[in-house]
């Protein structure tokens, strides 16, 4: 079957691997009819996640139709179409049966600090991703949801992570009817988190970004205001500034840690990897979030120490809440409000690329060229 | 140990605030039962066979029920990674060995490429045929500047040595 394949930093190719095989009697096998690119897999493309090895498939969102079951799967069928969640969740340990399907405790034995993930490195597991034909669904009875009847299959993709990442990030922000919320990074999960913001009855919604024209698609997508930090002096002041020097009530980093915006963190943290990327977005959310405030971050960060303002956050009263989205604790809220039309995900997606140009798609979406917002995959399986 | 828990009694006004509505963790309190407070002690899934060679985070008593198979260690990068997984994910000796173990692993892939007598098209695995298409310009200028930067060295090397040769006459 064709796969992408890490090669190193910047370098991906498709070849030829092996078809995946049932390991497990929980496991399913998936062809894969739609995956994409996500932004938290350009950590990986640019070799800033520990333990990314050479000849991994990446692609932790995707959908498929399912091929193949293990002997314990009772809850899916041959033939049924998938959308499959980022996370590989066992659901019976500690931390499922609590919902928390991100921090599962059967699907990493790498990494305690982080559950399986699809195609996310060996420090997520070791699990091979859904940018190929073809993938390894462990733990079938738990994450893969069918696909509702009649819903756009480029909804559901966008379901296994983006639209699930965006609305926990305003969910964890605790957001109080009125409040002022502001975004930091627009791409498509700070999209994502802006649109729902209002439906946890934001007052007033703030994205900021340096890329026009993706400031120009959120606020045209989220219907909230959008700024280039570029353009002023500093984002933090300015936030005080127009929130009447107080500060936002809440602020959701939707970056992580490949942030632009600060010389020394960009040095220290992306280009020698001597802090576990730049945390740039983080000190603007702690500084720019109002006393008492909420921090609420959803942007990848690495395994290792950041220069991060703790002292900041002890002296500001503030809370931080952040995770990996539990896609499937969310799902059935998010597939109402997808069918019930107050989210349309498949909005989002600018480039419908062959899985065979992924290196193209890969350079495309981190080099932001050609208007990028969010670029689907598609193998030539799903084609025919 | 003495069970800390149990002499909580005596403490006056222990508990007095507890509110469960009052939980900014997710899941909310509603979503926990007594179960979940007894530790590593679920029914855990059908293991999945080790057949392949899995390091474990120290951190943890076993291995998953389920792991990944995409790429067991090997060659050197393997030797580093096991090194990296007898610290835990507290210690930098965990992870800079493994960011140093998958620049290893790169050399490793270009290697394993020749051997099977594929020749890496650099040009297509970095993406820029997409460049190129969308932005021409920056990526003329990223070329002129590394051919530059590569020019300037070669000519200072070159200098260096006749430098040496000049001094060698004296």
């Amino acid at each position: 079957m064709l796969a992408m394949d890490y090669r190193g930093p910047k370098r991906i190719r498709v070849t030829q691997k092996p078809m995946p095989e049932i390991k497990h009697p929980e496991d399913a096998i998936v062809r894969v009819t739609r995956s994409c690119i996500c932004g938290s897999d350009l950590h990986l493309y640019n070799g800033n996640v520990p333990d990314t090895r050479v000849g991994t498939t990446f692609g932790h969102e995707f959908i498929g139709v399912v091929e193949e079951i293990g002997a314990e799967v009772t809850k899916l069928k041959v033939g049924d179409h998938v959308l499959v969640p980022f996370n590989i969740a066992c659901g019976k340990c500690h931390f499922c049966k609590q919902g928390l399907f991100g921090n599962c405790h059967e699907s990493n034995p790498m990494a305690t600090a982080v559950g399986g993930i699809f195609g996310y490195s060996h420090t997520a597991g070791g699990f091979h991703g859904g940018q190929a034909e073809y993938v390894r669904v462990p733990y079938a009875n738990v994450g893969p949801t069918v696909i509702p009847e009649g819903m756009d299959p480029e909804d559901a993709v966008l379901l296994t992570d983006v639209v699930p990442t965006g609305y926990q990030a305003a969910e964890m922000g605790g957001i109080q009817p009125g409040d002022t919320v502001v975004v930091f990074g627009a791409g498509p999960v700070g999209i994502m988190a802006a649109k729902c913001s209002w439906l946890f009855g934001a007052g007033r919604v703030i994205v900021i970004d340096h890329v026009d024209y993706r400031l120009e698609f959120v606020r045209n997508y989220a219907q909230c205001e959008a700024y280039n930090f570029r353009e002023m002096e500093d984002p933090v002041v300015f936030i005080k500034k127009t929130t009447d020097w107080m500060g936002a009530d809440v602020v959701i980093d939707a970056v992580g840690a490949e942030a632009a915006g600060n010389a020394m963190q960009t040095i220290t943290g992306r280009k020698t990897l001597m802090q576990a990327g730049s945390a740039t977005a983080l000190h603007w959310a702690i500084n720019s979030v109002k006393k008492g405030g909420i921090v609420s971050v959803v942007g990848v960060y690495g395994p290792t120490d950041n220069l991060v303002p703790i002292g900041n956050v002890l002296n500001k009263g503030l809370t931080i809440r952040a995770n990996q989205a539990s896609v499937k604790r969310l799902l059935p809220r998010l597939i109402e409000h997808v069918q019930n039309g107050i989210l349309n995900p498949k909005a989002m997606i600018t480039h419908r690329i062959p899985l065979e140009d992924v290196a193209d798609g890969y350079r495309l979406f981190s080099a932001k060229l050609d208007n990028c917002i969010k670029p689907v995959l598609i193998p030539p399986s799903a084609r025919m | 140990m003495e069970n800390l828990r149990k002499d909580y009694s005596h403490i006056k006004g222990w508990g007095i605030d507890a509110d469960p509505e009052n939980d900014p963790t997710y899941p909310m309190k509603p979503h926990r039962t007594d179960a979940e407070q007894s530790g590593y002690s679920w029914e855990r899934p059908t293991q999945q066979p080790v057949d392949v060679e899995v390091l474990h985070s120290i951190e943890r008593p076993n291995v998953s029920a389920v792991f990944g198979t995409a790429v067991p260690p090997s060659g050197l990068s393997g030797v580093i990674r096991r090194f990296a997984f007898k610290y835990s994910e507290n210690s930098y000796l965990h992870w800079l060995p493994l960011i140093l173990a998958d620049r290893v692993n790169v050399v490793e892939g270009i290697i394993d490429d020749f051997k099977t007598g594929h020749v890496p098209n650099i040009f297509a695995e970095k993406g820029y045929n997409a460049e190129w298409k969308h932005d021409k310009i920056g990526l003329i200028t990223k070329f002129a500047v590394a051919a530059a930067l590569v020019a300037g060295v070669v000519v200072l090397l070159n200098k260096k040595d006749k430098d040496d040769y000049d001094g060698d006459d004296d």
